[in-house]
């Protein structure tokens, strides 16, 4: 399976190497290179590439390439789905997962890597079964380390590793229970020109954050779960139950995870909280265009938008901006040439706006198109699609565990053609 | 296996005398003990000091000293220099004699090292092998386990016997984890040393066999690792692996699914046959009861075998994993085996995988791709979800565009369009082009849009970019080729641009188009000719060729105006320095210009260089991709990767199915539907005897308990026994057709798997049945027939083998049956009045519960019950041996006050009986009095939360004078959960909302074992199906009696004689799902003891736990 794993810098330095079965040179990273170099963006570096005797998976993630080498015929997604887990992990264990973290940690990410896979096969990916084994570093425990010669690595088989709920450990205790759930919905839409839905839809999550003691069971039931069109669970939902009765029945891991993803029927038309009224335009002699931009709400359902944000990546030839935003800041990132005007909250009375002058480079043709005008929002206490849950029960404890929550609607990939 | 394990421990024994041997050559003393060990590394290490460099020479230092935490620091510093590649081999003799170190951190990071250098250094890696194979005996899995898994990484091949020996013997360890590693072991023995094939695949062979879900995903790697071709070992445990399927760890998932996807390909029929008849729609999909037309098998319209059905819908679920790895492999499956119309349930879930990472939906996308092709109405409604963002890659965008052309057809092509133009002014210019191929493909595909398209790329001719308009020029070329008729106006339109256009593959395209229609364009031709002769030497190679095939038909066909133009291109291809162009020219003259040499062929010249051509085919890169496996590597990169494994064809005629069938029954087992011995029809006539029915309490236990003690060695006679009495429990069940009350037995067999869906089945079949009533008179009927099949028996799962030879023989006996039990059903309520009215005269004017009556009233009613027990009996299944009950202090709850009930008051109690509407519902008995003053009428019960719960209520007591109560029974399915039962209890005036929660303890049927049983049930459920903990008991409880008392007091379970007075041992079953729960007692000094339970409802288990502690602590 899982050959070899190769960590890149966005630069191009291999800062990492991990071998599961016998060593692989890091030449073979080479071809691996050609291909980014070919590739000019590192998103459009295929995720899949043959070498003559290798096989490379990699992916792309927080600025780093995670390469991975195999011999034999493997399900892609197999690799690519482990190569995201791994970087999660990091991310869990380090609190970010970046060149610098990495490398400072290079021993805790080694042995991470060497629990995670034997011969090539994943053997611990969960990471209740990993922290027993590999403690996440802190200042404290570094510090006690040292003085005691204590060690971060545990020398017993965690429990989770051999339950039927590997996702959980025994002996859980807290003072305060509690369990707190985010339904975080995200609207994918593509708008047109004149503001008409070209395509939308509602993917939702269920983020939630469990600290009760010992092994509740829990129950969580939707007020409409007919909602919901298509979803996936966290491996510890009893599909039998949502089958039979459209309630979520589950024993949580310890902590923060992600119970369930969902999308919401397309019957249902979605309802889209903001609408754009813009005007960029490209003068065909002079090297000049300008651009207006206005933002007002639509469907909000009466709450309020916040953290508005527009990104537009403007076309290669534009040298500079001169714009004036009557709420908020822009930038201009010269080198990337994305304008990104943050708005803040946006406020009914008086409509954010966004206007000035584009100096295009002497010479270059006027652009083709105008570019697309991405959107980012949030809108507090709202499920956009009107999801609502109805209540949480816990059976299986006797304490009385606090409960809470939350709903939040926020712009997926929310996109305005112009 | 012993005189194998034998012979490969004396070559072990081999080995380790050549490892020791070899270590002396480094003049080495190396002896168990580890300080002579350690002490001769260190020597080791001093001899190869010399070879140092400089730089690694304080980590050695710093190895040596006697400091753990300097040493730990050192391996540290180490293992961040293999990170970074950089070579550390010279301190290998230094690390190595940390192997036994007592420090676990230290010790992994030495692990770390050792399997990364043991390679290079074989001699040294040889010295560490004693301390792994000390480390093997350990008694914490986790070290053994660790031990294995270092031991067979390091690849050095004079080992090879000692590993051989260490897998062996750890695939038969307790613990699963060390099997697990074991299975892992045999894929990296396998490429060190390929000849052990033989026997790693006996070992395979054994792991397969394992029941753990642990094990599953890693055994069935090693088997597609080492043996992919040996299918037949897969037979035994097919059924197995897919009823284990969906509690294996997500990674085991997709490797058994591929698996079994290449098994079922080489087993099963096609169910893709033209004619193939499907009389299951979507909804009995989800029944288990597809499987009952299992009994036509021979009819002609193809039948699913059960087998296969099985698969398809123990995957199923899985769509649902959050890991894209596993839905992957589910819509593959379904892909590759499903019959058509079934497959488009993958496709919500594809689609879902569109949202994850860039890297799945790239890979997603190439799958959809090739999908869509062949499929294209799966993905029709979800066109929207393939629209491109400005945002996407490259590549993705690609594919995308791929998947909307596969998609387009007559209804949404005007939508399509509309969206490609959008595309084609995208500032990604790749994609742009690609967009136009793109509108090629579909003017090609879609006659009606033809004209459109091409009005649509000819005005793309003027667009400003360059890569636009020439890929533009292409697609025209191609589109006109297929219908030049008309087209004149836009070959002149071409011809004017073709100044403009600058990129050569659209001027070449360009002077094609005007040579091939020349005659349409006899006027621009030859101009164009003109203009091309003066820029000749400064064209790309490729146009140059094409103005040469210009001049060409241009000279033949309007030789008097072009005649001197060809003669000047013709010398200027002469001397050009390509020698392609320079071939072409010479070869060209020798066709069109006639002189002496090339008399003959020159006549055939118009005839060659006219000739019409056929036009070409656009059509999807993806077409040919179908010849490998969805999800595969192979598919992706579209070339055979290295280890690919060819998908079958369907074989014509499906082998022998009987292959899979397990001889072996156990018991209990998750997996627990593996059936289809022949069973003997003796014993059916047997069993419907009335006096067998009456005795199959005993006798069912007997059977029981010998197929389980049974489980590894088969001792036929016994099995098949236990098993037709299974099975023709079911029959009766089947037969005895009334009011839903006679649920059919084979609870525990059948139900783990699903139960709540079939619970909720079962009632609604009942009702079917009572319909079906008169036309289900006998059983073959039933089985012969699909459709009337469907309706039958919940239990198909397990009776889907019988085949009809058996059924006839089953056919005679039943009729007496059913008459029998409508009398049993209907007595029972009455008999029960009766028996409570004469307990309500006892508490009559009692307000608060009164104890002592309770008990009594379950001692009156369980006798009465057991009576009634001996005639309906084959509703309890054999597997669900439920000893008599015994007796505890029977605790009476409030359910109703009399204050909140307006002077109407219930109480219950749960009656430790084998509940007889349904036997996975508990008995529970409910005292309804009447403290009023007026008489209550129609106490019923109402609504019912969740409205899911499945209970059995009372009959509607009519009426209720004041003063008076009247007991009666229900039966609650509480699923094996100590979720309450909410209802409503219901008089004529009110309603009062009331809830039953059971105590975990009451959940439980006991269970009656021996104790040899006993240990060996307890032994399958080690590990992660145990829960224990260490109790101090109040010092009344200690005496053997009291314990049981109270033991017996918390749960419902029966005591199974202990041999061993510190021992006490008790078992029982759930109601709901029959799993066995085993407790355990043990005693130890000063009046504490080991509270050990066993059992796979690990949350049922720690409750129990909790309860028992409780009471035993508290005197």
């Amino acid at each position: 399976m899982i050959h070899s794993l190769f960590l890149v810098s966005n630069s191009g330095d291999i800062f990492l190497e991990k071998h599961w079965k016998s060593v692989i040179s890091r030449s073979v990273c080479d071809y691996f290179f050609e291909a980014k170099e070919k590739a000019g963006d590192p998103e459009n570096v295929a995720p899949v590439l043959q070498t003559p005797h290798h096989y490379l998976i990699s992916i792309y993630r927080d600025k780093l390439f995670f390469v991975s080498v195999t011999q034999t015929e493997v399900p892609p997604l197999f690799v690519i789905e482990f190569l995201h887990r791994v970087a999660d992990t990091f991310q869990d264990y380090f609190g970010e997962c970046s060149e610098s973290v990495i490398k400072d940690n290079t021993v805790t990410v080694y042995e991470l890597l060497e629990e995670m896979l034997d011969n090539g096969f994943p053997l611990a990916t969960e990471s209740n079964v990993l922290k027993e084994m590999i403690r996440p570093p802190t200042i404290l425990r570094s510090v006690v380390n040292t003085l005691t010669g204590g060690s971060n690595v545990g020398g017993t088989l965690p429990t989770g590793q051999l339950s039927n709920v590997p996702w959980r450990r025994v002996g859980v205790k807290y003072t305060n229970n509690e369990a707190y759930f985010d339904v975080i919905e995200e609207i994918d839409a593509i708008l047109d020109k004149s503001g008409t839905t070209v395509f939308a839809e509602i993917q939702g999550v269920i983020e939630a954050c469990v600290k009760l003691s010992g092994m509740p069971d829990l129950t969580l039931s939707f007020m409409n779960p007919r909602l919901l069109d298509d979803v996936s669970f966290h491996p510890c939902v009893r599909f039998k139950r949502w089958e039979s009765e459209r309630v979520l029945s589950f024993i949580p891991p310890d902590g923060n995870f992600r119970l369930l993803s969902y999308h919401v029927s397309s019957q249902n038309l979605v309802a889209i909280p903001v609408y754009v009224k813009q005007n960029i335009s490209f003068l065909e002699t002079g090297s000049c265009g300008r651009l207006d931009i206005t933002i007002g709400p639509k469907q909000t359902m009466g709450k309020m938008v916040e953290s508005l944000m527009v990104t537009i990546p403007m076309p290669k030839s534009v040298l500079n901006v001169n714009l004036i935003a009557t709420q908020g800041t822009y930038t201009f990132d010269l080198s990337t040439k994305v304008l990104l005007w943050d708005i803040g909250k946006l406020n009914p009375q008086k409509l954010p706006n966004l206007r000035g002058s584009l100096s295009v480079q002497p010479g270059a043709p006027k652009p083709e198109e105008n570019p697309s005008i991405n959107i980012d929002l949030k809108i507090q206490q709202l499920a956009i699609s009107g999801l609502k849950v109805s209540r949480l029960d816990m059976y299986g404890e006797k304490y009385k565990p606090f409960k809470g929550v939350k709903y939040v609607t926020k712009a997926g990939k929310f996109q305005v053609r112009t | 296996m012993n005189g194998g394990l034998s012979s490969l421990r004396s070559e072990a024994a081999g080995a380790m005398r050549t490892v020791l041997v070899s270590a002396e050559s480094l003049q080495l003393t190396l002896k168990p003990e580890l300080t002579q060990e350690e002490q001769a590394l260190t020597q080791s290490g001093r001899k190869a000091k010399e070879a140092h460099t400089a730089g690694n020479e304080d980590l050695k230092e710093m190895l040596e000293s006697n400091k753990e935490s300097l040493k730990l620091e050192a391996m540290k510093r180490i293992v961040q220099l293999i990170s970074k590649g950089k070579k550390s081999s010279d301190l290998f003799p230094a690390v190595v004699k940390n192997v036994a170190s007592k420090n676990i951190e230290l010790k992994k990071l030495v692990y770390v090292y050792l399997v990364r250098y043991a390679e290079e250094q074989q001699d040294l890696a040889l010295l560490s092998i004693s301390t792994f194979q000390r480390a093997l005996k350990d008694p914490n899995q986790f070290i053994r386990a660790s031990a294995l898994r270092v031991l067979s990484s390091i690849r050095v091949p004079i080992i090879v016997p000692i590993m051989m020996l260490a897998i062996k013997e750890a695939a038969s360890d307790l613990s699963p984890y060390v099997r697990k590693t074991s299975a892992h072991a045999i894929q990296k023995l396998y490429s060190l040393d390929a000849d052990q094939k033989e026997h790693l695949i006996e070992v395979i062979e054994k792991l397969l066999k394992d029941k753990s879900t642990l094990v599953a995903g890693s055994v069935v790697m090693a088997f597609e690792e080492v043996c992919p071709d040996r299918i037949d070992l897969i037979h035994k445990n097919y059924r197995k692996l897919c009823n284990l399927l969906v509690d294996v760890e997500e990674w085991g998932q997709v490797v058994i699914i591929n698996m079994l996807t290449r098994y079922a390909r080489t087993q099963f029929t096609s169910p893709w046959k033209e004619d193939a008849v499907f009389d299951d729609n979507e909804k009995a999909f989800y029944d288990s009861d597809s499987e009952e037309k299992q009994g036509q098998k021979e009819a002609k319209p193809y039948i699913m075998d059960p087998d296969h059905r099985l698969l398809l819908r123990n995957t199923k679920p899985l769509l649902q994993s959050r890991n894209t790895a596993v839905v992957m492999a589910v819509a593959q499956l379904y892909w590759h085996l499903a019959p058509k119309h079934e497959v488009s349930i993958v496709t919500k879930s594809l689609v879902r995988l569109l949202r994850s990472h860039r890297e799945v939906q790239y890979v997603v996308l190439e799958n959809i791709a090739t999908m869509s092709i062949q499929r294209k109405g799966m993905f029709e409604p979800y066109m929207k979800s393939f629209y491109v963002r400005s945002t996407d890659a490259t590549h993705i965008k690609t594919l995308k565009l791929e998947i909307l052309t596969n998609l387009a057809n007559e209804a949404n092509i005007s939508t399509i369009l509309r969206e490609f133009q959008t595309y084609v002014k995208s500032q990604d210019k790749a994609f742009a082009a690609a967009t136009i191929q793109a509108i090629g493909r579909c003017a090609t595909n879609i006659s009606e849009v033809t004209d459109t398209c091409l009005n649509g790329l000819v005005l793309l001719l003027s667009n400003r970019d360059e890569t636009v308009v020439a890929e533009s020029v292409v697609v025209i070329k191609k589109l006109l080729q297929t219908q030049p008729t008309q087209h004149s106006d836009i070959i002149k339109h071409m011809a004017k641009l073709f100044d403009n256009i600058t990129v050569p593959m659209a001027r070449a395209s360009i002077l094609w188009l005007m040579g091939e229609y020349c005659e349409r364009v006899p006027k621009i031709a030859p101009d164009v000719l003109r203009k091309m002769a003066k820029s000749f030497t400064s064209e790309e190679d490729i146009v140059k060729l094409q103005t040469v095939n210009l001049a060409a038909k241009l000279y033949l066909t309007n030789s008097k105006q072009t005649k001197l133009l060809t003669q000047y291109i013709l010398n200027l291809g002469k001397y050009d320095q390509n020698y392609d162009i320079r071939d072409r020219t010479r070869f060209i003259r020798q066709l069109i210009v006639p002189n002496e040499k090339s008399g003959t062929l020159n006549k055939y010249a118009r005839r060659i260089l006219l000739a019409s051509k056929p036009a070409p085919v656009l059509e999807s890169a993806f077409k040919d991709r179908d010849r490998f496996q969805l999800g595969t590597l192979s598919h992706s990169l579209n070339v055979k990767a290295a280890g690919y494994q060819e998908l079958s064809d369907w074989p014509a005629v499906a082998p022998d199915p009987s292959v899979r069938n397990v001889e072996v029954i156990e018991p209990v087992r998750e997996w627990a539907p593996s059936v289809g011995k022949a069973k003997q029809p003796k014993s059916d006539d047997k069993f419907y005897s009335d006096d067998e029915e009456k005795e199959e309490e005993g006798s069912g236990s007997g059977s029981e308990d010998s197929s389980s003690s049974s489980s590894g060695s088969s001792s036929s006679s016994e099995e098949s026994g236990s098993e037709s009495e299974e099975e023709s429990s079911e029959e009766s069940g089947k037969t005895s057709s009334d009011s839903g009350k006679s649920s059919s037995g084979s609870e525990a067999s059948s139900s783990e798997s699903e139960p709540e869906q079939k619970k909720k089945k079962r009632t609604k079949k009942a009702t079917q049945r009572k319909s079906k009533q008169s036309a289900a008179d006998s059983d073959s009927d039933e089985n012969g027939s699909g459709p009337v099949g469907k309706t039958s028996s919940s239990s198909a799962e397990s009776s889907s083998e019988s085949d009809s030879e058996e059924d006839s023989d089953v056919d005679s006996p039943p009729p007496p049956s059913p008459p029998q039990k409508k009398t049993v059903a209907k007595t029972k309520p009455k008999v029960e009045v009766k028996t409570k009215k004469e307990v309500s005269l006892l508490d009559l004017d009692d307000f608060s519960p009164a104890p002592p009556s309770a008990p009594k009233s379950s001692v009156f009613s369980s006798s009465l019950l057991s009576d009634l027990e001996g005639l309906s009996l084959s509703n309890v299944s054999s597997a669900m041996q439920v000893t008599t009950p015994s007796f505890g202090p029977v605790k009476t709850y409030e359910l109703l006050h009399h204050m909140t009930g307006k002077g109407f008051s219930a109480k219950y109690h749960f009656p430790r009986q084998p509940c007889l509407y349904q036997p996975s519902m508990v008995a529970v008995q409910v005292i309804l009095t009447n403290s009023s003053d007026h008489s209550l009428e129609e106490i019923h019960i109402g609504d019912r939360s969740p409205a899911s719960l499945n209970i059995h209520c009372f009959n509607t007591v009519e009426r209720l004078e004041p003063g008076a109560s009247v007991t009666v029974s229900m039966g609650i399915d509480f699923s094996d959960s100590t979720q309450a039962a909410n209802f409503q209890l219901c008089t004529k005036e009110d309603q009062f909302s009331v809830s039953i929660q059971p105590a975990v303890g009451e959940l439980l049927m006991p269970s009656t074992m021996t104790e040899p049983d006993f240990c060996n049930e307890q032994k399958k459920l080690m590990g992660m199906n145990e829960t224990s903990a260490s109790i101090t008991m109040a010092t009344a409880n200690t005496s053997k009696q009291n314990i049981s008392k109270q033991v017996l007091s918390v749960a419902n379970v029966g005591v199974v004689s202990s041999g061993q007075n510190d021992l006490q041992r008790f078992a029982g079953r759930t109601v709901s799902s029959g799993a066995l729960v085993l407790v355990t007692l043990e005693l130890r000094e000063a009046s504490t003891a080991l509270l050990t339970i066993n059992t796979e409802k690990s949350v049922m288990a720690s409750m129990l736990l909790r309860d028992l502690k409780q009471a035993l602590s508290q005197s």
